[in-house]
C-alpha cells in the first residue's frame, strides 16, 4: 500500500473557550444553553459607538495555559481586528492577536508520544452562532465575545492516531488548569487540523490542507486519515495536493473542498486601535499559579504504589482526582476503592461526580475498623457502598446495619468449647490429623455468631484448643 | 442684549445669579430654532420632551441652591454621531435612519447628570467624513453668515447651532478637524481635547485611534465648562486617560505673560489665504502684546499629515464601519442572498464620500499593501508627533491658522475631493499627535467671513491652551445676520 512511502505531517489548531463567568470584553454573561440573544449587550452585539473593555480574568486563564506548557509569556502584546463578514460577526471584525501573541513557544506533554510543540497561544473573542432555521437563517450572539484561547501546535504530529492523542492530552491539561470544560459536542473545544503528506525521508513539506468541522475525537481520526488517504493517492495518481481549506462531512465521512487559497479571505490584520496594548506585569504573572498537569499527576501516583493503570484511569477524570486526594492515607488503597467502589457506584447511577454526597475523608475510617477485626472485610465493602450512597459516618452504618463482628476472646471461646463438645467424632478425626476439619469447626462456630464472629480469631482459637 | 444671545459662561452666570430660568431659555432656544433653522439646517431632529424634563428638573436643583454645576439649566444639542437612549442617532448616514440605541454615550450621561438641556441632535458629514456638512445623507447645514456657503465639517451643524444661538453649547467630535475647522468657519471656539481626555463610549466611530470629543461655545469659559463635565476616565474606553482632571475654568483666571508660543512655518505662507494669515498674525501679535514669547518654529513632517491621515483614518474607517451590513439595525436592501444583500445594503445605504473612503482603507490593509501604506503611514505618524515632542521643548503652545480660507461655498469643493482635504491641512497633524487643539475667532475677512486661530498644546496641557485661547478671544461677540432680534 501506497500509504506506507510517506510520511503525514499534521499540526492541529485548537480553539478552546475560556471558562471565565463574564465576556472577554463586556460583563455578559457566558453561561451556555440560555435562550438565543440574552446575554447580550451593546459592546457584544457590535452596536454603533460601543467600546470593548478587557476582562482580566480571561488575561489571566491565558498565561496559566502559557505557564503550564512552558510558553514565553509576553510582557507587551498587542490586539489585532481580522476583519471578514458574517452573519454571526456583529462588528464585521473579530479581536484578536496577530503580530505580537500573549504567548510563544511552549510544548504539550503526550503520554507515549513526548512533548509536542507550541507555535503559540493567543487570546481572542468567540463570534456568535448562524442557525439555519426554516424560512431563513438567524443569528443567536450569546456566544459573541466568549473568550478564546487558540493554541497553535507545530506540525509534529505524524498520524491521525498521534493527532488524537495529542488532543486528548490538550484537552485534559486544560481541564486540569481550569480553564476550560473539554465540550467538543458544544463547541467550547474545538480543533481544525492541517494536513500535509511527503515521501519518506524527504525534508521539504508537502502542500497543506486546512481541515475544518472536526468535531469529536473520531472525526479527528476519521478526517485526519480520510485526508491522508486521499493526498497520497492524488501524488500517487500524478497529480498535485491543492493549498486549500476542506470541510469534514461527518455522515459521509469524507473531506470536501470549502474554498482554495485563492478564495482565501484577506484579513487585513491591523493592531486593534480601541485597546491599549496586553501589558503583563511581574507580580501578574507571578500571582498565576499551575496546578500540576495530567502527565504529572500520573507520575506522582505511580510514585506513591498506585498501579499504572489504575493511575491513568484516575488521571482521566480530575474529579477523581480530586476525590483520591481528599481520601488521602494508604494511595494505592485508595486508588482501588476510586476504580472499585465509587466507579461502580456511578456506573449504577447511585453516585454522582460532580455531586458526591458523602466526604471522603470517611473512607479511611472504613479501613480502621476493617482492619481492627471490627468488620470483616465482606461487611467493609458494604459500608463504603453505603457511605457512596448516603454519606452516613461509617459507625453508625455499622451499627445501623449490624456488621460488627465479635473479636472478643472470652465470648468467642464459649462458642468455641461448646462446638468441640457437641462435635467429638469430628474432633478426634482432626486430632488424627485431619486438619482440613477446621474449617468445619470455624463454620458452626459462625453459624452460632450469626456469621459475625472474626474468622481469623476462630481460626486461632481452635487451633489452640485442638492442638 | 437678549440672555439666550450671550456666550455660554453669561448665560450660566444669569442663572445662577437668577436672572433667567432653564424654561426660559429654552424656550427662547426653540423659538430660534423654529424661526431660522429651516434656513439653516443646523438640526436633524429635536428632543423636545426630553428638554422640557431636564430644564424643569434644572429650574428644581436652582431654586433648591443645589445646582449640578454651571451647565444646569443650558440648552445645549449633540452632533448626531453620540448615541442617545431611546433617540434615533443617524450619524448622518441613511444606513443608520431609524436607528434608535438603548444606552447613553459616557459623555451623554455626563452632561445629564451635570444638568445640561439637550435640546437635539446636530447635522453633520455622514459617518463625519467631510469638511463641509455637505455629505450629510439629511442634506447640507448652511453657514449662519452667509447662507450659500458651508460652515464647514463635519460638525458643522454644531458649529452653526452655536454660532447662530440656536443653543449656548454643542458638541461634536474631531477627528482631522472637524470640531475646529467648522467652528473656525463660522467664527465661535471649538476645542479637540487630547486623545483620551474625553470617553468615546457611545459615540460612533469613524477613525479609533484619532476620534475625540470635544466642545463649542461662543466664548473660552463656556467650552471650558463643557470639557469640564464630560472630561476624565471611562471604564468603557480603555484608551481614555486615568489623569486626573483639573478645574479648566480656573485656569482661565491666570494670565499668558511669558508663555511660549511657536509660529511653525510649515503652517504659514503658501496655500494660505492672504486674509487669514493676516487675521491669524493679528491675534498673534495680541498675545505677544499680552506678554507671550512669540519664536519661529518647524514642524518639518507636517507636510506629509494629509496623506498619512488619509492612509489611517480610511484603514481604521473600513473596520470600524463593517458592522453596518443590514443583519441587526439600520437599513437593509432587498436581496435573495446572503453576499448580495450585504453588497446592496452598502451600496445603497452609504453615501459616495463614506464608499471613497472605505475603499482606500480597505486597499491600504490588503495583503501585499499594508507595508507599503499602513504600517509607513504609522512611522509618518511617529515622525509627526516626535517634530511636536520636539517643539513642545522649547514652546508652550503652537500657533497657527485653523485652516487655510474662510468658509467656502456649497458645493465648490464636492467635485474634488482632494480640495476639500487640504481644508483640514493645519488640523490633521493634531490629531495624527494625539495633541489638544483649539479654534478660537480671530477676526473677518473682506466678505464678513470669520477666521480661526488655532493653538495646539501639549498632551493633556488643556488648560495652557485654554489660558491663552482666552486671552486670544475677542472681547466682543459678533451676531452673525441670521440672528434678527437682538
Amino acid at each position: 500500500m501506497a500509504v506506507a512511502d510517506f510520511e503525514p505531517v499534521i499540526g492541529l489548531e485548537v480553539h478552546a473557550q475560556l471558562l471565565t463567568r463574564s465576556k472577554i470584553f463586556c460583563g455578559c454573561s457566558t453561561q451556555f444553553g440560555a435562550p438565543p440573544n440574552t446575554q447580550v449587550c451593546p459592546v457584544c452585539l457590535g452596536l454603533p459607538g460601543a467600546l470593548p473593555a478587557l476582562n482580566s480574568g480571561a488575561v489571566e486563564m491565558a498565561i496559566k495555559a502559557g505557564k503550564a506548557f512552558g510558553c514565553r509569556i509576553a510582557e507587551r502584546s498587542i490586539w489585532a481586528r481580522k476583519n471578514y463578514f458574517y452573519p454571526d460577526l456583529p462588528k464585521g471584525y473579530q479581536i484578536s492577536q496577530y503580530e505580537l501573541p500573549i504567548c510563544s513557544g511552549g510544548a504539550v506533554p503526550v503520554p507515549g508520544l513526548g512533548r509536542i510543540g507550541l507555535e503559540r497561544i493567543h487570546l481572542e473573542e468567540d463570534a456568535g452562532k448562524n442557525i439555519h432555521a426554516e424560512g431563513g437563517s438567524e443569528v443567536d450572539l450569546n456566544r459573541s465575545g466568549v473568550p478564546l484561547i487558540e493554541i497553535v501546535g507545530k506540525p509534529e504530529l505524524r498520524s491521525a492516531e498521534e493527532a488524537s492523542e495529542y488532543l486528548k492530552a490538550l484537552r485534559l491539561s486544560l481541564i486540569y488548569l481550569g480553564i476550560n470544560d473539554g465540550n467538543l459536542e458544544e463547541g467550547s473545544f474545538r480543533c481544525d487540523a492541517n494536513v500535509s503528506v511527503r515521501r519518506k525521508g524527504e525534508s521539504k513539506l508537502g502542500t497543506r490542507v486546512e481541515l475544518k468541522n472536526i468535531n469529536s475525537f473520531r472525526f479527528v481520526r476519521q478526517a485526519i486519515e480520510y485526508e491522508i488517504a486521499r493526498q497520497v493517492e492524488l501524488i500517487e495518481g500524478g497529480g498535485k495536493v491543492l493549498q486549500e481549506t476542506r470541510l469534514f462531512d461527518n455522515e459521509k465521512g469524507v473531506t470536501r473542498a470549502m474554498r482554495s487559497k485563492e478564495e482565501a479571505h484577506d484579513y487585513r490584520y491591523f493592531p486593534e486601535p480601541d485597546l491599549p496594548p496586553l501589558l503583563v506585569s511581574r507580580e501578574l504573572l507571578d500571582s498565576v499559579t499551575v496546578p500540576k498537569l495530567p502527565q504529572e499527576v500520573v507520575e506522582a501516583l505511580t510514585a506513591a504504589g498506585v498501579s499504572a493503570a489504575d493511575a491513568r484511569t484516575i488521571v482521566g477524570d480530575p474529579r477523581l482526582v480530586e476525590v483520591h486526594r481528599r481520601i488521602g492515607g494508604d494511595a494505592k488503597r485508595a486508588a482501588l476503592f476510586v476504580v472499585g467502589e465509587l466507579a461502580r457506584a456511578v456506573n449504577e447511577k447511585e453516585a454522582d461526580l460532580g455531586a458526591l454526597k458523602f466526604d471522603p475523608a470517611l473512607v479511611p475510617a472504613v479501613w480502621k475498623l476493617q482492619d481492627s477485626g471490627a468488620i470483616s472485610s465482606t461487611a467493609a465493602k458494604e459500608v463504603l457502598a453505603e457511605l457512596i450512597r448516603t454519606g452516613e459516618a461509617p459507625e453508625k452504618i455499622v451499627e445501623r446495619k449490624g456488621l460488627a463482628q465479635v473479636s472478643d476472646t472470652a465470648a468467642l471461646e464459649v462458642v468455641v468449647d461448646a462446638v468441640i463438645a457437641r462435635t467429638p467424632a469430628e474432633v478426634e478425626k482432626y486430632k488424627a490429623g485431619k486438619t482440613n476439619l477446621l474449617g468445619f469447626f470455624v463454620g458452626q462456630a459462625m453459624k452460632e455468631l450469626k456469621g459475625k464472629g472474626n474468622p481469623g480469631a476462630l481460626n486461632a482459637l481452635f487451633k489452640k484448643k485442638l492442638g | 442684549m437678549k440672555t439666550d444671545l450671550l456666550p455660554l459662561s453669561q448665560i450660566s452666570d444669569a442663572l445662577a445669579s437668577g436672572g433667567v430660568s432653564p424654561q426660559a431659555l429654552l424656550e427662547a432656544s426653540l423659538a430660534r430654532i423654529r424661526a431660522v433653522d429651516g434656513k439653516l439646517h443646523a438640526f436633524l431632529r429635536l428632543t423636545e420632551n426630553e428638554a422640557h424634563a431636564a430644564a424643569k428638573a434644572a429650574a428644581q436643583r436652582r431654586a433648591n441652591r443645589k445646582p449640578a454645576g454651571p451647565l444646569d439649566g443650558i440648552p445645549i444639542a449633540l452632533k448626531d454621531i453620540y448615541c442617545m437612549e431611546g433617540v434615533e442617532t443617524t450619524c448622518g448616514s441613511k444606513i443608520l435612519r431609524g436607528y434608535v440605541p438603548p444606552y447613553d454615550a459616557t459623555v451623554v450621561r455626563k452632561l445629564k447628570q451635570a444638568g445640561a438641556v439637550i435640546v437635539g441632535k446636530l447635522n453633520m458629514d455622514e459617518f463625519a467624513m467631510g469638511s463641509s456638512t455637505e455629505n450629510s445623507a439629511y442634506g447640507p447645514t448652511m453657514n449662519p453668515w452667509d447662507l450659500s456657503r458651508t460652515p464647514g465639517g463635519s460638525s458643522g451643524g454644531s458649529a452653526a447651532a452655536v454660532a447662530a444661538r440656536l443653543v449656548a453649547g454643542a458638541f461634536g467630535t474631531d477627528t482631522g478637524g472637524s470640531i475646529r475647522q467648522p467652528a473656525a468657519m463660522v467664527g465661535c471656539v471649538g476645542m479637540k481635547p487630547t486623545y483620551g481626555r474625553v470617553s468615546r463610549y457611545g459615540v460612533i466611530a469613524f477613525a479609533s485611534s484619532l476620534d475625540q470629543v470635544g466642545p463649542f461655545a461662543q466664548d473660552v469659559r463656556g467650552v471650558a465648562y463643557l470639557l469640564s463635565a464630560v472630561a476624565g476616565h471611562d471604564e468603557n474606553d480603555q484608551t481614555s486617560s486615568r489623569r486626573p482632571v483639573p478645574d479648566y475654568a480656573a485656569a482661565l483666571g491666570r494670565d499668558v505673560r511669558g508663555l511660549r508660543l511657536g509660529v511653525p512655518r510649515e503652517y504659514f505662507g503658501e496655500g494660505v489665504a492672504p486674509e487669514v494669515e493676516h487675521a491669524v498674525r493679528a491675534g498673534i501679535e495680541r498675545l505677544r502684546g499680552l506678554g507671550c514669547e512669540v519664536r519661529d518654529i518647524s514642524l518639518p513632517n507636517s507636510p506629509h499629515a494629509i496623506a498619512t491621515y488619509y492612509i489611517v483614518a480610511t484603514a481604521e474607517a473600513s473596520s470600524n464601519l463593517a458592522r453596518y451590513d443590514g443583519v441587526r439595525y439600520g437599513y437593509r436592501a432587498r436581496a435573495g442572498q446572503l453576499l448580495e444583500m450585504y453588497e446592496k445594503t452598502r451600496a445603497e445605504g452609504f453615501g459616495a464620500e463614506v464608499k471613497r473612503r472605505i475603499m482606500l482603507g480597505t486597499y491600504a490593509l490588503s495583503a501585499g499593501y499594508y507595508d507599503a501604506y499602513y504600517l509607513r503611514a504609522q512611522k509618518v505618524r511617529t515622525l509627526i508627533r516626535r517634530d511636536f515632542d520636539q517643539a513642545f521643548a522649547t514652546v508652550d503652545a503652537v500657533v497657527s491658522p485653523t485652516s487655510p480660507t474662510t468658509a467656502f461655498r456649497l458645493g465648490e469643493k464636492l467635485d474634488d475631493p482632494l480640495a476639500m482635504y487640504l481644508s483640514d491641512v493645519y488640523t490633521v497633524p493634531v490629531n495624527l499627535a494625539g495633541l489638544p487643539g483649539i479654534s478660537v475667532p480671530c477676526g473677518f475677512d473682506s466678505k464678513g467671513l470669520p477666521v480661526g486661530l488655532q493653538l495646539i498644546g501639549k498632551p493633556f496641557d488643556e488648560e495652557t491652551l485654554l489660558r491663552m485661547a482666552r486671552a486670544a478671544e475677542p472681547a466682543e461677540h459678533r451676531l452673525p445676520p441670521i440672528v434678527e432680534d437682538r
